[in-house]
């Protein structure tokens, strides 16, 4: 009968939904399988020497990952520190401040022009333009002038999480309810008092996990730093001297690692970059939808 | 020849664990409108979405008890066989915003796959605009978007749209509750003019509204089918204290 | 009345104001230098032959990138083949299944997949396409850029489908139009516009990646459109170009440059103009 049909019809589509929405997770469990057997090779022949060796020397065979764990860690850190002041005050600028005018709109261009540019090219205009700049400001400073560096990576990526981080803290201002702010206006409050006492503690937790979120981006960007880091496989010497992240030393060796041990211990680097993003979105995914829960139940 | 087209028998409605209509048994007559009334949560909608079995998509409701279609069981069907000979009219009028009013109105047959003639969905359409008394101000911008219309106009296009399929009952949910007095009035005459040809329900919390287009009503009260009577009784000997009440204004 | 140091409340009102306009402004500058130094270099190189020729071979001037621009197109319809319906069906389910469990383990995969680093799909879709074929592809490459639109894909999808009134689904449901029919006739075409903004999102997303493509598409310096063999692309070029030694081949980069950086501004422009038509 037709309706016999219809049913399978029914069936298969409800079905269909939720087959693709199970392969979804089927494919990120599958990343991370793959990455865990592929790295294997690593792990066996490295243990433990992996995650405390400071040496990587693929000729010897020696792979400790520590340079590029402190290469990843100094330049996504200080980038976060330089970001935090931009992209809150574009928060705020664009969430409080001057909401809906005719400049915020301005600024809302230049955040996401910002966001448009690729990867690469911000690594373009940084070997280009970037580096020379910062070679000029390193010697009249008696630093070595490589002007290549974590530094650079770091002003660079600074750049790059900037629209990204502020639009997370932005939204998580928005949902701070209006009569809460109207309350404290009718007290009397200042702006500055409203935004200090009650948007920023009431938003807090959100803010802290879009900036989490920001530094699990900056963790694993690549193009960029790769291309101004300046590619050193030791630890790096300070602040302005050359060095490398877990993502640029893969994008740097993966091509020529012929050593089953050498490309194995690359993913190896990849599979921590993964396990901490993991980690990294799921905590502040998790923040960030109790915080929207609790805003719409008050 | 006044017949029960549609029976209710020992209805009950559960959602979760609350039970929402409560035992209820009542029969609807042939070409009659039936309304249904009773104060906000007493389950009203409940009970007519029961009748087309839109309830089923709550995956938390539970039925028991027996509605039966000209004798049939109603449950013993495809729930979308049920549907096109079920219509149904919601409280906000929702045509579809992708369509033009002549899409709107054909939506029953496109959606469903049934392939018409040019002359045969032509005829369908000036039918089913001429019963929801809708014709004559759309006729000339039938390839329109259905959004442009009014409210209340929007709300006949909706009548008609359930017409098309040649509904054996029609069931409206507060149909006029979003529209002006004006387009509620026109709506009431053409529900009159509709049931001629078409057995209708309808849940309404305006009492003026039942008093003046029903044959009989219902008075639900906590999921309990209070008093169930010819309107003209109802209204002016009501056997039910809850009923004299409601009457009269003292439940919102 | 309460004694309070007014003059120092509003000192602190507008300081605090200041500082704000003042770090959103500033941020302005990096962007203009951006732009001055992209337009500068690369405008210059614009030309039909840019556009149409191939890359001429090291020490002679002249050339252009079209297999690279042929590229960067294959490669995005390839990752759109797949990640857009997948996109589409795991969006509808997850505004339809929205609070059972299942689907709040299926929202955690794909906004965790949305962050995982673009240089580890390439890992993955290198051993899973690469290693697999033996040789790079433009399919790998495809892959790899599929995995990360399908994310953007599904989460505007699932937003848009949650903005569209319940009232329609009931309305086609009333006239006993079944199920999978409702959502793709009705609802589908209802939330077009915002479906489609995923779409573009996500496109101008991986429109501009490099690193999941180093190992996978790897680049070529011939005009191919066989999909199981290397393929150039633009951000690829940009980053082989600029990283070279020759002057000539960094021109090239330039251009290239403001060709990507165009087009990806092109599509916001697009996407614009979809959302506001909503
Ligand atoms: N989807 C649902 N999930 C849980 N409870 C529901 C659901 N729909 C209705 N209810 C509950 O069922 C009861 C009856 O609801 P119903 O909508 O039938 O009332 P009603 O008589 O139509 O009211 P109104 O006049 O306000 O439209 C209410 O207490 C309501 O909370
Ligand atoms: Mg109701």
């Amino acid at each position: 009968m037709w309706t016999d049909r219809l049913q399978f019809f029914e069936i298969m589509f409800k079905k269909t939904l939720q087959v693709f929405a199970v392969l979804v997770c089927v494919l990120l469990g599958g990343i991370f399988l793959t990455l865990l057997v592929k790295s294997l090779p690593a792990i066996v022949s490295q243990g433990i020497r992996f995650v405390t060796g400071k040496e990587w020397d693929p000729v010897m065979g020696n792979f400790g990952a520590i340079p590029f764990v402190e290469g990843t860690l100094i330049t996504s850190f200080v980038a976060l520190l330089i970001s935090i002041p931009f992209s809150l005050s574009i928060a705020i600028f664009l969430g409080e401040y001057f909401k809906q005018t005719w400049f915020s709109s301005v600024i809302k261009s230049i955040v996401e022009l910002l966001a448009g540019i690729p990867s690469v090219v911000y690594g373009f205009f940084g070997l280009f333009v970037l580096v020379p700049f910062v070679r000029s400001l390193e010697t009249p400073l008696g630093i070595t002038p490589y002007g290549v560096g974590i530094f650079s990576a770091a002003l660079i990526l600074a750049l790059m999480i900037v629209p990204y981080s502020a639009s997370m803290s932005r939204e998580v201002i928005a949902l701070v309810p209006s009569d809460l702010k109207e309350a404290a206006y009718s007290l009397g409050a200042t702006r500055y008092e409203v935004l200090r006492y009650i948007i920023l503690p009431y938003a807090s937790s959100g803010i802290f996990a879009g900036t989490l979120l920001a530094l699990g981006r900056a963790m694993g960007e690549t193009m960029a730093v790769t291309m101004v880091i300046g590619n050193s496989n030791l630890i790096p010497e300070s602040l302005f001297g050359p060095g490398n992240t877990m993502a640029s030393v893969i994008a740097n060796e993966f091509t020529e690692a012929t050593d089953k041990v050498h490309l194995a211990s690359l993913i190896e680097l990849g599979l921590y970059l993964f396990v901490i993003t993991v980690v990294i979105n799921s905590v502040g995914r998790y923040i960030i939808s109790k915080f929207t829960i609790e805003t719409q139940t008050q | 020849m006044n017949q029960e087209i549609l029976k209710i028998q020992n209805l009950n409605v559960y959602i979760g664990d609350t039970h929402i209509v409560k035992d209820i048994s009542m029969g609807f007559l042939r070409k009659n409108i039936t309304a249904v009334m009773g104060p906000s949560g007493c389950g009203k909608t409940t009970l007519i979405r029961c009748i087309n079995r839109m309830h089923e998509l709550i995956p938390t409701a539970k039925v028991t008890g027996e509605i039966t279609l000209y004798g049939r069981d109603l449950y013993a069907f495809n729930p979308i066989y049920v549907r096109r000979k079920i219509g149904m009219v919601f409280q906000r009028p929702n045509p579809f915003p992708t369509m033009s009013i002549y899409d709107n109105v054909l939506a029953g047959y496109q959606l469903n796959g049934v392939s018409l003639t040019r002359q045969e969905k032509d005829h369908i359409v000036q039918d089913a605009l001429k019963k929801a008394a809708l014709w004559e101000e759309v006729k000339d911008n039938l390839h329109r978007k259905g959004t442009f219309l009014s409210g209340g106009q929007q709300q006949r296009l909706c009548i008609a749209r359930a017409l098309a399929m040649k509904p054996k009952i029609l069931l409206m949910d507060e149909p006029t509750s979003a529209l002006d007095p004006k387009a509620t009035s026109h709506i009431e005459e053409l529900l009159i003019e509709l049931k001629k040809s078409v057995t209708i329900v309808i849940v309404t919390h305006n009492i003026a509204q039942a008093s003046r287009i029903s044959d009989s009503t219902a008075f639900l009260y906590m999921g309990e089918l209070v008093e169930y009577e010819s309107t003209k009784k109802m209204f002016t000997v009501p056997k039910d204290k809850r009923t004299e009440e409601y009457l009269i204004g003292k439940f919102g | 009345m309460i004694k309070t140091n007014m003059p120092l409340r509003m000192v602190k009102d507008k300081a605090s104001q200041g500082l704000v306009f003042l770090f959103s402004v500033l941020l302005a500058i990096p962007l203009m230098v951006i732009l001055f130094y992209v337009v500068k270099n690369g405008l210059g190189v614009m030309s039909w032959t840019f556009l149409t020729h191939l890359p001429k071979p090291v020490g002679e001037s002249g050339g252009g990138i079209s297999n690279a621009i042929v590229g960067t197109l294959i490669l995005v319809g390839l990752a759109s083949l797949v990640s857009i319906p997948m996109g589409i069906f795991t969006g509808i389910y997850l505004s339809e299944y929205g609070n059972t469990k299942t689907a709040k383990y299926v929202r955690l995969c794909v906004e965790v997949l949305q962050g995982i680093p673009s240089i580890v799909i390439g890992i993955v879709a290198y051993v899973w396409v690469v290693v697999t074929l033996g040789h790079f592809s433009a399919i790998s490459g495809g892959v790899a850029l599929g995995m990360m639109m399908l994310p953007v894909i599904t989460l505007s999808t699932e937003e848009t489908i949650k903005l569209i009134p319940k009232t329609l689904k009931e309305a086609s449901l009333a006239l006993g139009v079944p199920y999978y029919r409702t959502m793709l006739s009705v609802i589908l075409p209802t939330g077009l516009n915002g479906i489609l903004t995923g779409a573009l999102l996500g496109i101008s997303r991986v429109a501009g990646e490099t690193a999941p493509l180093l190992f996978t598409a790897f680049g070529s310096p011939f005009m191919n459109a066989n999909i199981t063999k290397p393929i150039q692309s633009l951000p690829l070029l940009i980053f082989n170009y600029s990283t070279s030694p020759y002057e000539e081949w960094q021109k090239l980069g330039w251009g290239a440059s403001f060709l990507l950086i165009s087009m990806i501004f092109c599509l916001s422009l697009i996407t614009k103009g979809v959302t506001r038509k909503r």
